[in-house]
């Protein structure tokens, strides 16, 4: 299957991915191949077959709800790009 | 010293015929004199090498040491080493100072083991050459024009070289057994869930497992043995015992049954490396096992499937990379959508941004059930082939990879020969078993590693398989001459 550079640069905002004009056929090229080989799934039927999400089909584990991580917010904060006051600081969102 | 088995480095270590500080200097010293061409390592930590070798030596002193305090090592740049810049081989997080140790690290810290630095990468574990790195690739020391394998490319060449005694690496389709072999050392990929997650840069996270290389099954049984555990960290560790992989390491093989895929012998493999395989199958019946030809028939399945599972689970686990909290951001950005679309794409490599792309086409509206579903639905075939498998056979052996290591440059404009070169590694992750590679010849001066895959949970008898044939065989002894080095 084929995707177009049109799709490839709605993907890519979907995915918030800045991808160069100039690139974007390549990347289409590139990902119309990575379908076809995926593509390669349809020779199987799969109608009756459970899908599998993990390898030992476990359940997701649950704990209690208790705080166990201690608080490091210096630490964690230290690999902000950009940070006020203890914030992390963004463009501004409202006007 | 470099050819001394961590067993032997122990007891020169335990009875002061060599100090961890003279043992960590001597390793620094090579990766000084040697990294320059290999360009293995993306940090090297030698103060904290060093001050961590200090305090191995006080524990030998008062008796509070294990069997692998003062041996140094190396681990992959995808694990969260606190204090240490963590890049996961990206721009992205060129600048990520860990604030926190994963589980791996955590663990083998506390055994004592001197971290030497952070090994190079693909970026985010995607590739298979290490040529996808934003720290330039890593080179193969049996040929430095040829690529060592990836993601683990960093790792394996650090042991092929003899830069560390032993490296830690993950496997998502190949990412530790695929180096092992090109580089000619020992790998193993344990069972999904059998090492912790925890502080491991998340690629995809129902196939991501951790492992480690080094120069032999029984310097890996040590190895494993201090990483592999439940880890309440990681919400798919697995609560069962570990046991103690050393003392299996010399049961005997007769009877065992190997189970030869046909699938894996079939056109693609090149036929020196076939040869290979085929001797190293001569040698175990010597050593009393029996041969079954078995079918693996959705291997061909494997590829396509794997190819929208990691995508779609990296396409989700790299959104945290948006620019505010951690990582790259952009120069001045508009505002916040320019910061994350620009912070995204000027900072992941071509690879990375293909497999985002991918991921979230095949996750997007309409798409979910033709893409991950179906592909969920294939990962049970695919396991359930192998389970059938195992009713037959012990173990199933086969090739690593379809040739030797190929040259830098060699693959980077065709993304897909570049996947299709994981025929073999990659169907053992979407079924969650335990994996390892061992060297068991050479074609055309390059190393060829031999793939063994066990049952869930049976790292044990995967070691004691791939011990017993370096018992008999020398393979795994094999460096390159070029850094063989005069002994102290």
């Amino acid at each position: 299957m084929a995707l177009s550079p049109e799709e490839v640069k709605k993907i890519a905002f979907l995915a918030r991915l800045s991808i160069k004009e100039e690139n974007i056929e390549q990347y289409s090229q590139d990902l119309s191949r990575v379908l076809d080989l995926v593509e390669q799934m349809d020779a199987a039927n799969v109608d009756d077959v459970e899908p599998m999400a993990h390898p030992q089909d476990a359940m997701q584990r649950l704990r209690a709800d208790a705080v166990t991580e201690v608080n490091q917010r210096e630490k964690l904060m230290s690999n902000a790009p950009l940070q006020e006051n203890g914030l992390f600081l963004v463009p501004k969102v409202l006007d | 010293m470099i050819n001394k088995s961590l067993a032997e480095l122990s007891v020169g270590l335990q009875t002061g015929k060599f100090s961890s500080v003279e043992l960590t200097q001597h390793y620094l010293d090579r990766i000084a004199k040697y990294d320059g061409e290999i360009n293995s390592f993306i940090t090297v930590t030698d103060e904290r090498a060093l001050a961590m070798a200090k305090t191995a030596d006080e524990q030998i002193a008062n008796g509070s040491a294990t069997a692998l305090t003062g041996i140094p090592m190396a681990h992959k740049d995808i694990f969260c080493t606190d204090g240490v810049r963590t890049s996961a081989g990206s721009k992205m997080l060129d600048n990520f100072i860990a604030p926190y140790n994963a589980t791996v690290v955590e663990k083998l810290n506390r055994a004592g083991m001197p971290m030497l630095g952070k090994t190079n990468m693909d970026e985010f574990a995607m590739g298979s050459s290490n040529e996808n790195s934003y720290y330039g690739p890593c080179k193969n020391p049996w040929d430095l024009e040829r690529v060592p394998g990836g993601s683990s490319g960093g790792s394996a060449a650090v042991v092929a070289a003899k830069l560390a005694p032993v490296a830690t690496g993950t496997d998502t389709g190949g990412s530790i057994r695929q180096p092992a072999s090109l580089t000619g050392i020992t790998g193993i990929k344990p069972t999904y869930g059998r090492v912790s997650r925890y502080g491991i840069i998340a690629y995809a996270s129902s196939l991501d497992q951790a492992g480690i290389f080094a120069s032999s099954a029984a310097d890996s049984a040590l190895l494993t043995q201090a990483m592999a555990g439940f880890d309440p960290k990681d919400s798919t560790s697995v609560d069962i015992p570990v046991p103690d992989y050393s003392a299996t390491l010399n049961d005997s093989l007769a009877g065992l049954k190997i189970g030869l895929p046909k699938e894996y012998f079939e056109e693609g493999l090149n036929s020196e490396v076939a040869k290979i395989i085929e001797a190293a199958i001569e040698e175990y019946k010597k050593l009393g096992a029996e041969i079954v030809e078995i079918s693996l028939p959705n291997t061909h399945l494997a590829i396509p499937a794997y190819y929208v599972i990691a995508p779609a689970e990296a396409s989700s686990n790299l959104s945290r990379f948006d620019g505010v909290r951690y990582g790259y951001r952009c120069e001045d950005p508009v505002d916040l959508t320019d910061m994350y679309m620009r912070s995204r794409g000027e900072a992941f490599g071509r690879e990375v941004k293909r497999r985002i792309v991918t991921g979230t086409y095949a996750l997007s509206a309409g798409f979910y059930d033709a893409y991950y579903l179906k592909a969920q639905k294939i990962r049970r075939l695919v396991s359930e082939d192998f389970q059938k498998a195992f009713e037959q056979v012990d173990v199933i052996m086969g090739p690593v990879a379809p040739d030797t290591a190929f040259k830098l440059g060699e693959k980077t404009s065709d993304p897909i020969s570049m996947y299709l070169g994981d025929i073999y590694t990659i169907a053992l992750n979407l079924a969650g078993l335990p994996g390892m590679s061992i060297p068991a010849g050479m074609a055309n001066n390059m190393p060829v590693g031999l793939q063994i895959i066990g049952n869930m949970f049976t790292e044990s008898k995967l070691l004691n398989v791939a011990h017993q044939y370096q018992q008999a065989t020398d393979w795994h002894t094999q460096m390159p001459e070029k850094y063989v080095a005069e002994e102290k």
